[in-house]
């Protein structure tokens, strides 16, 4: 069963955090991540080679992380399998007990240290989403074939507030929960007032009452990483002010500062009517994460 | 049209040094047109050949010819009476025209002076861009004229992603981003709601599931 949709829908304000699987083969810094999540957070995101970059697969690390008692969310990008393969991993992921899966696209890999790499992009992450859907909920593969026993799985995707053109990421939202997301976890949110737009268009279309969405943060260490995520991260909106405040304080007080602005925007999405939860994306500074869970006022989690 | 540059000189005379009689075969088509494998171009680069050849004191004999067309027989023919008093053809077509040629005259050798780059258009004096993959199953009329498969990075059919910013590809700032330029058209047309629609996974098998492929007319046939 996964907790995190348990949490989701006995209607508390769920937690989840990211933990970034090594660039080697030893379990340790994993087991290590998950003594500091653990009671601290609903479920665990699991990034799949992120920024394309390769690192231990998420399932392993999945796998890892629910041998230490933890709901693993399994994060899979389209980048790097075709339809055989991503439908073959939704499969043993859930016989190995992986009760969450997010469905994305993947950073391109021209980013990460393998340029010279084919990108697949067989299917995009809506479709992906779709596939997954039908195998859960019809038992059947692409194609209609049936399958022996079905996937145990609650399915997410992302959502880009901050991408262009704003008018169409309120579609692109839709269009994933019209192909059967059921929770969704957004881009870093530094710049609250277009999330909050994003969030009215949302509710708008009546998106709210069907698809848990959950906003996501990351603590700035420094006043370097805010003005790094705004120019060079496509699709990173780091308002100026946030960064004059950044750089307000001394640059040994900055990553205090970092973690009180995370704290505060926590405190304001739980104010924005449809948000169901929080994603904290800490980029290697999982051991901080408890603290902001406790500092926004949600230890302790439920059941937990 | 198939766009095409021309390989590194060293490279060319690399893969040639070994030959003492070159016939250097430029394409009158595509390769033409986009300036990489034309009669202009066939002539500089032997010139140049000639000319590299005479200063390291290398006697070569290099000559030079274009064919209208290096993909159709009936002109690769034309060949018929002078390729074999080469021991090798350095072809400026593209891999189509130098896998035909090679085909044509399986005892010589036909190097590529080229690399063939992509399906696209001449978009301006000296600018090519791609916009076609050859997809086999043409899905231009849903996104108003313009292919998420060849001009979104990520070849996504329900675009954009995330990483579209201010109409740029997030891979690179000089890449218009395929899927704000199919927003901008569709909402011209006023066609934007085609856009809530989920469109499937793409049939790959028109493109390469079935192996090479080929076209048969049989009412074109003699």
């Amino acid at each position: 069963m996964s907790r995190l949709r348990e949490v989701l829908n006995q209607g508390a304000f769920a937690v989840t955090a990211e933990c970034g699987p090594p660039k080697g083969a030893d379990p340790d810094v994993i087991l290590k991540k998950a003594e500091l999540l653990k009671g601290k957070v609903d479920a665990v995101n699991v990034t799949d080679n992120q920024t394309a970059i390769v690192r231990m697969s998420s399932l392993a690390a999945c796998v890892l992380l629910k041998n230490q008692g933890l709901d693993p969310v399994l994060q899979v990008v389209v980048r790097d399998r075709n339809r055989i393969a991503l439908q073959s991993d939704i499969l043993g992921a859930s016989s190995l007990g992986i009760r969450n899966v997010l469905c994305l696209s993947g950073d391109h890999q021209r980013f990460g240290n393998q340029p010279q790499a084919v990108g697949v992009f067989d299917l995009d992450s809506i479709q992906f989403v779709q596939v997954v859907r039908r195998m859960r909920d019809q038992g059947v593969i692409l194609g209609g074939e049936d399958l022996t026993k079905a996937p145990d799985i609650f399915i997410g995707a992302a959502a880009n507030p901050f991408g262009d053109p704003f008018n169409f990421r309120v579609v692109r939202l839709a269009k994933k929960v019209a192909a059967g997301a059921e929770f969704i976890q957004t881009q870093c949110i530094y710049n609250l007032e277009r999330f909050e737009k994003w969030m009215a268009m949302a509710r708008d279309r009546g998106l709210t009452e069907k698809v848990h969405i959950l906003g996501g943060v990351t603590p700035l260490k420094s006043a370097g990483m805010a003005k790094y995520m705004k120019k060079r991260v496509a699709g990173m909106d780091v308002p100026d002010e946030v960064i004059r405040r950044m750089e307000g304080v001394p640059s040994k007080k900055q990553a205090e500062e970092g973690l009180r602005i995370c704290i505060e925007t926590i405190e304001r999405l739980k104010e924005v009517a449809g948000v169901k939860g929080v994603h904290i994306m800490a980029i290697e500074w999982e051991e901080r994460v408890g603290e902001i869970v406790e500092s926004a006022g949600l230890l302790p989690r439920p059941g937990q | 049209m198939i766009t095409a540059e021309q390989k590194p000189l060293d490279e060319i005379r690399g893969t040639i040094s070994h030959f003492r009689r070159i016939l250097v075969l430029g394409c009158g088509s595509c390769v033409a047109e986009c300036a990489a494998g034309g009669e202009k171009e066939t002539g500089m680069l032997a010139s140049a050949l000639r000319m590299a050849a005479k200063m390291e004191g290398k006697e070569v004999l290099i000559h030079e010819k274009t064919l209208e067309r290096q993909c159709v027989r009936d002109f690769i023919i034309l060949l018929d009476d002078i390729v074999h008093e080469y021991d090798a053809v350095l072809s400026l077509g593209c891999g189509a025209g130098v896998q035909a040629v090679a085909d044509m005259f399986s005892e010589i050798p036909v190097i590529p002076a080229l690399n063939t780059e992509f399906l696209g258009e001449t978009r301006d004096q000296g600018l090519w861009v791609e916009n076609c993959l050859g997809g086999g199953d043409c899905m231009l009329y849903h996104f108003g004229g313009i292919c998420p498969l060849a001009r979104c990075s990520k070849h996504l059919l329900n675009g954009p992603c995330g990483g579209s910013v201010e109409g740029k590809c997030e891979i690179d700032p000089e890449i218009p981003c395929g899927w704000q330029l199919i927003i901008d058209r569709l909402e011209q047309h006023h066609a934007l709601d085609r856009l809530e629609h989920v469109y499937p996974p793409k049939d790959w098998s028109k493109k390469q599931g079935g192996g090479p492929r080929k076209i048969i007319r049989e009412d074109q046939q003699r």
